[in-house]
Order: structure tokens, then C-alpha cells, then sequence
């Protein structure tokens, strides 16, 4: 972890959403620092998405306050939340199967060449510019190749790759690790370590308990819609946090 | 902030993909391209008058007459989207065109005096400045269009009206309207500047039709702003993945009001060099165009599905059904097997594709 007394990148206070007469969350609070890598778990239904979904401006919360690098904020969509610095690479990867690897990184910030008033986009400094981001990623993904035609790894890398291109401060992902190889998954968790070594902080909602282990410095248990634990992961161990996720332990 | 690069990628699990497995050559309009030039060949040994310079010239200006609405179609289809009015829209522009052209010519008539004036023998009508009339109608044909074309996108990409239901509706308003304006008559381009309107769409170059120098502008113009422009990368994605789109900050409303416009317009145009062609624009006329206008761009290779699609399947599958039609034509087959015809090859041409796609 970086210094503790560092400005929060992400700071949540009392968030709360209602749906209806259905409440999603209620009265959450959490920090993140930058550089710093925190699992966000819980079963389906704790609230996780609505939270992820919350910060990533898909959602106004019904109450609270988020605060990013000190600031109030209040996103009304998703590209506001992209504005500031904050990525999501989504579980569906939100990704155009008949386009190419690089169009998919750049989709919605093409770099253009201007042509007297012309601007046409400029395929081969996206081409290049994605080559090295795969190359970063350590995912043999050609540029060219369309997505349709590539492994659950390669995808992934095209996500991820997306988030890479702007100075996101903040990176969310949505179990990246879900359904891809075992050795592609800890390509996954070494581009997480990368992230954290240049200052990105990184939020990781996973299923996955050795992966969280693996990577976090600190995991966050939700349960129906409330915070329950909020602990540096060399102080839990996977028995615990399972306990507070089924809620065999009330709160840690 | 990129990253250094720490090692540079080797591909040792990945191969390349040939190139008989991408662009083109792995497209339903490449194949149905070549079924096209299999087609001209046949047709070279089946009648000694198919390839004589008339009959080409023929063929060239009719496909022409479908295949720039063709064009406008395929953008919408690109996006997922269906366009069925643009049969109507044809005929109602090509209406307007002709009414606006008409009243503006005749003295008396609304607006006439900016446009006109008689000649000293009273009888002869001059116009004040050429070509202006000619002007004047074309914006105005194509201006309907352009309204239709916001209103069938607003309702889609704003209210969330289903594509299918809107254009339908769309389709039954204008030709509605045609028969409300025209009183179901019809109507005809007069006045002094009626010469250049024929001229302009349906005489020759070098013997070359215009529609078809028109088309062959535009078709390029498309394929320049589909693969070239951040508006044409953006219309694949929305037919691709429509949510991922709307996630990476694509303004998806603006793109789509975008094609139902660029369709409109491509249709109303479409309508107007129709109307040169038959010396009116009937009440009638271009009913069900939607239909072969739709199944040219399918057999060209667009996908209903959405993203996939271009100008050059769009020309492809137009050229495809005038040669069948002239074809038989030449070969002295009842025309009434012409329809039967066309649907069959729709249904072989997306089966070829979908056996392809698993071959590989």
C-alpha cells in the first residue's frame, strides 16, 4: 500500500439507492487510496453491482456523497465518470464482436489526421499505439484481427487495454477473471500489479477468493446492500471473509 | 503514462489470419460477387446482345434507379435498423420536386414572380435566372425527405419506437400524403427549367447515364466515411454491440438519427432521378421498391442483424438483380418469374453465408 495519509482517490460516504420499495444499499462507506488494490466480494444480491454501477455514473445514489481526489462529484452518465478517470472494464467487456482489436480500444475516442476539413481516423497510430498496450498486457493479440475471432483472454486484454489509453485514476473491474485460462488469468492479475506500480487503483469485484488473495491489499465484504467487513487482507483469512459473505459472521 | 514495453509480443500461439480469411474474400459480397461475374459470363454465351454497348448502358441506369436508395438503406441496416419507407419517400420527394418546379413556373402561381416573368409574346415563359427553378424543387424534394428522415429518427432513437414499426408507418403516411398533395394524380415537371431536370437525371455523359455517375460518386463517398470516419466506425459499432456503444461514450441517439436522415435523403434523391426518368411522378410510383431495395442490400452481403454491410454489396446486389432481370428478358422468360426468382437467391445467398461461417 502507498502512504496512508495520501488523498483518497474514491471516497464513498453513506451511499445509499433504493429501487422502488427495494433497498439496494444502505449507509456505505469505503476509501480508496491510490495504487492500492481493494476486492470488493459479496454473493449475488449484496449490492456489489449497484455500488460498481453507482460510482461508474450508470446510477445516482439516493443518498450519500462520493468524493473523487477530494472532490464532491455527482455523475449523471457513465462518460462523466470516464471524464474524472474512472474505467470500468465490464463482465460482458462491452465490446463490438465485428470490429478489430484496435477499433474496439479506441471506439469513442478514434484518433483522427486532419484533412483540410477532413477528419479521417488514423488507423495506423491506433494500430500501433494498441500493439503496445497488448504488449504491455503480455496478450499476443494483433491489432487487426477482429474481435469475433479471439480467445476469452484476448477479449479481456481488448478491455482492459481500453481502460489503459486515458490517465484513469481509478480502474473497476467487473470478475475479469471470471471466465477466462488459467494462464490467462494471471496475465490478468499481473496487469492488476502493474496498475498498482503506476499509481492506478484498482477495484476488484470477483467471485474468485484466490485471486482477491492474490492481489488485494485490502477486501471489502458486502451483504444485503450494507457494508460488513473492511479489512487489509493480511489481517483475514479466506475462512472469514467466506463466513462474513454467506453470513455465517455477522460484521469483522 | 504508458508503460514501458518489457518484453515486445511474440505471437507463438496465435497464428495469423490468411488472407482469404478476411476482408473480402471471407464476405458474403465477395462470393456473391463472383456468382455476378459467373453470371456475366453465362449470359455472354446465352445471348449475343447482352454485352453490346446498349444493353450495358441499359442495365447501368436501371440497377442505378434502385441502387442509391440501396446505398441509404444499407447505413440503417449497418446500425441493426430497418428502413421500409423508402419506397414512398421516393415517390413523395419525386413529387415535390415536380409540384414545387411546376407552381414556381407558372405565372400566377405561388411565388412565381421571384422565378419568372413572360416573354414579350406573352405566351412564352422565361426564367429570371437558369437553373435556379431546377434548384429551388431538388431542396425542396430532398427537404421532405429530410423532415421524414428526422421524424422516423427521432421516433426510433429518442421516443424507443421499434424500427420496423416506425418506417412502416412512415411508409403508409407518405404515400398518404403523395395522394393527398397530388389529389392521386400525379404531377409533372414543367416550366423553363424542365430540360435541365431531364438532363440532370436521366441524360448521358460520354454515354455514360448520369444516375449511374451519380451512384458511383456516392458509393465512394460512403465507403470513404464507413471505413475512414469516427461516424462510420461508430455506425458498425452500434450495429455490433449497440450497449458497448452507448458504454464507450458513442452518442448513440445522434448516430442513429444520423443513417434514418442519410436514408431519407438518399431516397428522395432516388425518387427524383426516377421521376426525370419517367417524365412524372406518378401517384403510384415506386410502390414495394422498399422490398428490392432491401433485398438488394441483403444480398450484397448487409447483415439484418446489423454490422455488418457496405457500398460495394450494395451495388453488387442491385447489379445482380437487374442482370437476372435482363436476362431473362433476353432469354424470353415470362417476367412473371422474375419475383420468384429474386427470393430465391435472397434465401441462397444468406444459406452460402451461414454454411461458410461454419466451415471456418
Amino acid at each position: 500500500m502507498t502512504s496512508v495519509d495520501a488523498t483518497p482517490v474514491l471516497e464513498l460516504q453513506g451511499i445509499g439507492k433504493e429501487f422502488g420499495a427495494i433497498r439496494a444499499l444502505h449507509g456505505v462507506d469505503m476509501q480508496v487510496l491510490p495504487g492500492e488494490v481493494v476486492g470488493l466480494m459479496g454473493d449475488n444480491g449484496a449490492g456489489k453491482s449497484t455500488l460498481v454501477k453507482i460510482i461508474a455514473g450508470n446510477f445516482r445514489p439516493s443518498h450519500g456523497e462520493i468524493r473523487f481526489a477530494g472532490d464532491a462529484v455527482h455523475f449523471s452518465r457513465p462518460v462523466d465518470a470516464r471524464a474524472v478517470g474512472i474505467e470500468v472494464v465490464y463482465q460482458d467487456l462491452a465490446l463490438a464482436d465485428n470490429l478489430t482489436a484496435a477499433a474496439n480500444v479506441f471506439l469513442g475516442r478514434e484518433l483522427k489526421r486532419k484533412f483540410g476539413p477532413l477528419a479521417l481516423l488514423d488507423h495506423k497510430a491506433m494500430a500501433a499505439r494498441a500493439l503496445e498496450l497488448f504488449g504491455e498486457l503480455r496478450s499476443e493479440t494483433r491489432p487487426d484481427d477482429l474481435v469475433k475471432q479471439m480467445s476469452g483472454g484476448q477479449r479481456q486484454a481488448v478491455a482492459i487495454a481500453r481502460t489503459r489509453l486515458s490517465n484513469a485514476r481509478l480502474v473497476m473491474m467487473d470478475e475479469p477473471t471470471a471466465a477466462i485460462s488459467v494462464r490467462q488469468v494471471e496475465q490478468v492479475l499481473g496487469l492488476i500489479h502493474r496498475l498498482k506500480e503506476q499509481g492506478v487503483a484498482v477495484m476488484l469485484i470477483s467471485h474468485r477468493m484466490p485471486d482477491v488473495f492474490a492481489v488485494c491489499d485490502r477486501v471489502i465484504v458486502m451483504r444485503r446492500g450494507e457494508k460488513r467487513a473492511d479489512k487489509p487482507i493480511h489481517e483475514t483469512s479466506p475462512e472469514e471473509v467466506t463466513a462474513l459473505i454467506t453470513g455465517a459472521k455477522e460484521a469483522a | 503514462m504508458a508503460m514501458p514495453l518489457e518484453s515486445p509480443i511474440t505471437f507463438s500461439n496465435v497464428g495469423k489470419i490468411r488472407w482469404w480469411q478476411r476482408g473480402i474474400f471471407a464476405s458474403q459480397t465477395g462470393y456473391v460477387l463472383l456468382a455476378l461475374a459467373v453470371l456475366l459470363v453465362v449470359m455472354h454465351f446465352a445471348s449475343p446482345y447482352f454485352f453490346t454497348e446498349g444493353n450495358m448502358q441499359n442495365v447501368a441506369k436501371n440497377f442505378s434507379f434502385i441502387a442509391i436508395a440501396t446505398l441509404g438503406v444499407t447505413f440503417v441496416i449497418i446500425t441493426g435498423g430497418i428502413d421500409l419507407s423508402v419506397g414512398s419517400m421516393m415517390c413523395f420527394s419525386a413529387m415535390i420536386t415536380s409540384m414545387v418546379m411546376t407552381e414556381v413556373s407558372t405565372p400566377g402561381g405561388l411565388g412565381a414572380s421571384l422565378f419568372v416573368h413572360m416573354a414579350a409574346d406573352g405566351k412564352t415563359v422565361l426564367a429570371n435566372v437558369p437553373g435556379l427553378i431546377l434548384l429551388v424543387s431538388i431542396v425542396a424534394g430532398l427537404g421532405v425527405a429530410l423532415i421524414a428522415g428526422l421524424v422516423n429518427g427521432f421516433c426510433i432513437a429518442v421516443l424507443g419506437l421499434s424500427p420496423f414499426v416506425t418506417t412502416l408507418g412512415m411508409l403508409s403516411i407518405l404515400r398518404g400524403l403523395g395522394y393527398v398533395v397530388s389529389n392521386g394524380r400525379g404531377s409533372f415537371p414543367g416550366g423553363p427549367d424542365a430540360d435541365y431536370f431531364y438532363a440532370a437525371t436521366s441524360g448521358d455523359v460520354l454515354g455514360v447515364p448520369v444516375p449511374f455517375i451519380y451512384l458511383v460518386v456516392l458509393a465512394l463517398t460512403m465507403a470513404v466515411v464507413l471505413h475512414h470516419t469516427a461516424f462510420g466506425r461508430h455506425v458498425f459499432a452500434l450495429g455490433g454491440n449497440e450497449k458497448a456503444a452507448e458504454l464507450t461514450g458513442i452518442p448513440v441517439v445522434r448516430v442513429k438519427i444520423e443513417v434514418y436522415v442519410i436514408c431519407a435523403l438518399a431516397a428522395g434523391l432516388q425518387g427524383i432521378i426516377i421521376s426525370g426518368w419517367l417524365g412524372s411522378a406518378p401517384a403510384n410510383m415506386a410502390t414495394s421498391y422498399e422490398l428490392n431495395v432491401i433485398a438488394a442490400a441483403v444480398i450484397g452481403g448487409a447483415n439484418l442483424a446489423g454490422g455488418i454491410g457496405g457500398p460495394l454489396g450494395a451495388i453488387v446486389g442491385c447489379v445482380l438483380l437487374e442482370v437476372i432481370r435482363n436476362g431473362l428478358v433476353l432469354a424470353q422468360v415470362s417476367s412473371y418469374w422474375q419475383q420468384t426468382l429474386v427470393g430465391v437467391i435472397i434465401i441462397l445467398a444468406v444459406l452460402v453465408d451461414r454454411v461458410r461461417s461454419k466451415m471456418i
